[in-house]
């Protein structure tokens, strides 16, 4: 019994610190009461049991799955279905996202106040629908050069440093009501099952290749997804 | 039994979401590798973890965290609170009556970013990759004071109006000294956790944190102010992390050197 509830425990360990700080504010500094105490109770327990299938889930499937293929990509030898499977991977899973699709939908309007494009309902659609379509092949991109990084065994360093080169100077040529949407667009991206999943897959790539070492090849992936995006969606502001 | 209606149109939203996810592996798993997934059933039960599992986080975010958290951004933000605690409200508002902010922005970027599912699942591999030397407690710790320190210098800059690029570009600066000194084996991993820090906890309670107080501060609009609070949560971990490492060799350099001392 007490093993099966072991890891809800250090869930609700994660939680600790939210609960503390919720609870400091609304009654140290905001002296209020807390609205629907109960309410709060049946979330914060709802959060760490889906805390803790979220984390049994990765280790059985997404983890594995994630190194899975990549060892079978390894296994084939073939470089151009791997590159494939990586843009696939990067763009399918951003097209879909809703967070980008609120984002891009909010450039829109914004673009339009500031009469980059016309105020009617179907230039706003495209332009969202163009954001949305960018950023989703920014990732694939990302993908497939970080993918072939780990496979070259380029350092990465220089990559992430010259792309943050690129992305300052871009960001004094690019008109201003972009920046925000592109620097956000970065974070947009890497959301909560594609992270373990490209983890996971950089890792095994870098374990199943002959002198690459997964801590210095393996990582790196996520760092791609962020950094593509921004570059893409500044470039895309400033063909308007 | 409102709220299990509520993880179930979750759980729909969320199989939709990973959809094209699923499509993909199992295509290329198909029509390109052409074998059967190794321990097939055990992998599809793991997925239906994570998404009974994110259906779950989701609910009890929406029901429990968000609605109290944006309020309370929005209470700490509100022009009436922040004179309230000004000792010179009169004389207008200085950066400095803003404290309650910056010490409510850092305490949220930090506990969220502890809850954040795709940094325990990134922290999991680090730690499974380093043979246990990166702990996965530790760089969660490093990651979390890294987007506290981010969004309350994020906040600080839009209270007192100073351009984003400044921040953004000093900040890269010390990204490129400090992947010089620190040591190689961090330096993938840091660059990742500025990635990872983004997501489902930390962007709505930041996002409505930063709109708050576009709003209040006079003379900032949240259109073009609202926003880079995100770029900050992704920019300081990557420094504090290679902090943390620094730091961790640093300590065992100097505990190697006294052994030695103690041992002349």
């Amino acid at each position: 019994m007490l093993n099966y509830l072991k890891p809800y425990l250090s869930r609700l360990r994660d939680l600790g610190p939210i609960i503390a700080v919720v609870a400091f504010f609304q009654l140290v500094v905001l002296h209020q009461p807390i609205p629907q105490f109960l309410d709060i109770l049946v979330g914060l327990l709802f959060v760490v049991i889906g805390l803790t299938l979220f984390v049994r889930g990765l280790e059985m499937g997404l983890f594995p799955i994630g190194q899975g293929m990549a060892y079978a990509f390894a296994r084939k030898g073939s470089v151009t279905w791997l590159l494939l499977f990586a843009f696939a991977l990067g763009f399918g899973t951003t097209v879909a996202e809703p967070a980008l699709i609120a984002v891009a939908d909010e450039a829109a309007e914004m673009a339009a106040a500031e009469e980059v494009i016309g105020k009617t309902a179907a230039a706003m659609a495209a332009y969202a629908q163009g954001l949305r379509l960018t950023v989703a092949v920014s990732v694939g991109v990302a993908l497939v050069l970080g993918v072939l990084r780990i496979l070259r065994g380029w350092p990465l360093q220089y990559l992430i440093i010259g792309g943050y080169a690129g992305v300052v100077i871009m960001t004094v040529f690019a008109p201003r009501e972009i920046i925000g949407i592109a620097y956000d667009s970065g974070g947009v991206t890497t959301s909560t099952i594609t992270v373990p999943l490209v983890a996971a897959l950089g890792i095994g790539l870098a374990s199943s290749i002959k002198g690459r070492n997964s801590m210095l090849d393996g990582f790196g992936l996520i760092a791609f997804a962020s950094l593509m995006p921004m570059i893409f969606v500044m470039a895309y502001g400033m063909t308007f | 039994m409102e709220w299990l209606a509520l993880v179930w149109n979750t759980l729909l939203g969320t199989v939709k979401d990973v959809l094209p996810i699923v499509i993909i592996i199992f295509g290329f798993q198909i029509f390109v590798i052409r074998r059967p997934v190794p321990n097939l059933r055990r992998v599809l039960v793991g997925f239906a973890y994570v998404l009974f599992g994110l259906a779950f986080f989701l609910v009890g975010l929406e029901k429990a965290l968000f609605p109290l958290g944006k309020l309370m951004a929005t209470q700490l933000t509100d022009p009436g609170f922040i004179a309230g605690q000004s000792s010179h409200a009169a004389a207008g508002l200085d950066w400095d009556d803003y404290i309650w902010v910056y010490v409510f922005a850092a305490a949220i970027g930090f506990s969220t970013t502890i809850a954040e599912p795709s940094l325990i699942a990134v922290a999991i591999k680090a730690g499974e990759v380093s043979g246990g030397a990166i702990g996965v407690w530790g760089l969660r710790m490093a990651v979390a004071v890294g987007v506290a320190v981010g969004i309350a210098l994020g906040t600080f800059r839009i209270v007192t109006g100073t351009p984003l690029h400044l921040y953004i570009i000093v900040g890269y600066i010390i990204v490129i000294i400090q992947t010089a000194f620190a040591p190689r084996m961090i330096v993938p991993l840091a660059y990742d956790s500025g990635g990872v820090t983004t997501s489902t906890v930390t962007v709505p309670l930041v996002a409505a944190l930063g709109l708050g107080l576009a709003g209040t501060v006079p003379g900032r609009s949240p259109l073009v102010d609202g926003f880079g609070l995100i770029a900050f949560a992704s920019l300081c971990p990557i420094i504090s992390v290679m902090a943390y490492a620094q730091l961790s060799e640093w300590r065992a350099r100097r505990k190697n050197s006294n052994g030695e001392r103690n041992t002349d």
